[in-house]
């Protein structure tokens, strides 16, 4: 019971112990006021609805790394899939119906020579039409400029040892590409169906930070 | 093919990363024309540009302070940043 037995006070904690967190009550940003502008001219121009919006903003919300695993568990158990994915990762991921809008995505296979890792140096440029929102790990200071000078270091950090005969391949996702990495399929996951490997198939292994587990 | 990023440090929304400029790579693949985002995010209108991914050796890029010299790093670049060697 952790927030039992505390020798201090608990003047503004909630009763379970947490402190209450601040409402938003300060001023707009720039950019807020911006957004809400904008927003409101789109609407009141009758180039969109609230409803419209409101839709779009649900879809992205509902875009989960689920979406990968499907797409990697098919890869690891159709040879002809998995070589559409790597010609091209954004028609194969469509013909399997997920709605990616426009977005370019290059599947990177990882081998039992070269490992693959995906960064953004420049911002945080991310597969977020097929995984959804990145986590924020992705997105801090320290993984974006640590990872294309110390992979290796980076990647320990995370709880992943590269062998030293394999080779590590960083990509930077500065452009017009979006990236996921296709992780080796386990060999303990060998003759389960599509449906059992996708639990297997984690948001870090397809950026290529963690390797694919075995569900809890 | 082999090539070299301009070493060119012009203003603006450059997404041509600073570590990479000087350095020489190889073409991996070419992925086709895009919008150059040097000219859109001022909304300028201007040809599209070829979009080419580049590998690079660790060793190229950091020299003696590489982890692992022969790790790679592969990047984006449009075309006119690149100069064949």
């Amino acid at each position: 019971m952790p927030h039992d037995h505390h020798d201090h006070s608990h003047e503004g904690l909630s009763p379970s112990g947490h402190p209450y967190r601040a409402d938003n009550d300060t001023d707009l940003s720039y950019w807020q006021v911006m957004e809400i502008a904008l927003r409101e001219l789109l609407i009141k121009k009758g180039h969109l609805t609230a409803a419209q919006i409101h839709a779009q903003i649900n879809a992205m919300d509902s875009r989960s790394p689920a979406n990968g695993a499907r797409v990697v568990a098919r890869a690891w158990v159709d040879p002809e899939f998995k070589a559409a994915l790597l010609d091209n990762a954004g028609e194969a991921s469509r013909a399997m119906g997920f709605d990616i809008g426009p977005m370019h995505l290059i599947a990177l296979e990882n081998t039992d020579k070269v490992h693959n890792v995906v960064v953004c140096t420049l911002c945080s440029c991310y597969p977020r039409n097929l995984l959804g929102l990145p986590p924020d790990w992705y997105k801090s200071r320290a993984y974006r400029s640590r990872t294309v000078i110390e992979p290796r270091k980076v990647l320990s950090e995370f709880g992943l040892i590269i062998p030293e005969q394999m080779q590590v391949r960083v990509h930077d996702s500065t452009a017009d590409m979006r990236y996921i990495v296709v992780p080796a399929q386990p060999e303990d996951s060998f003759g389960l169906s599509e449906g059992e490997l996708a639990a297997w198939v984690t948001r870090d292994s397809m950026i290529g930070v963690s390797l694919p587990l075995a569900p809890q | 093919m082999k090539v070299r990023v301009k070493s060119h440090w012009p203003p603006g929304h450059i997404r041509t990363p600073a570590y990479l400029r000087g350095k020489i790579g190889q073409i991996e693949r070419r992925i086709g024309l895009f919008n150059n985002p040097e000219g859109t995010a001022y909304r300028q209108p201007g040809p599209q540009r070829e979009l080419v991914r580049v590998r690079f050796r660790m060793a190229e890029i950091w020299g003696a302070r590489a982890e692992r010299g022969e790790d790679e790093i592969e990047v984006e670049i449009y075309s006119h940043w690149l100069e064949p060697v």
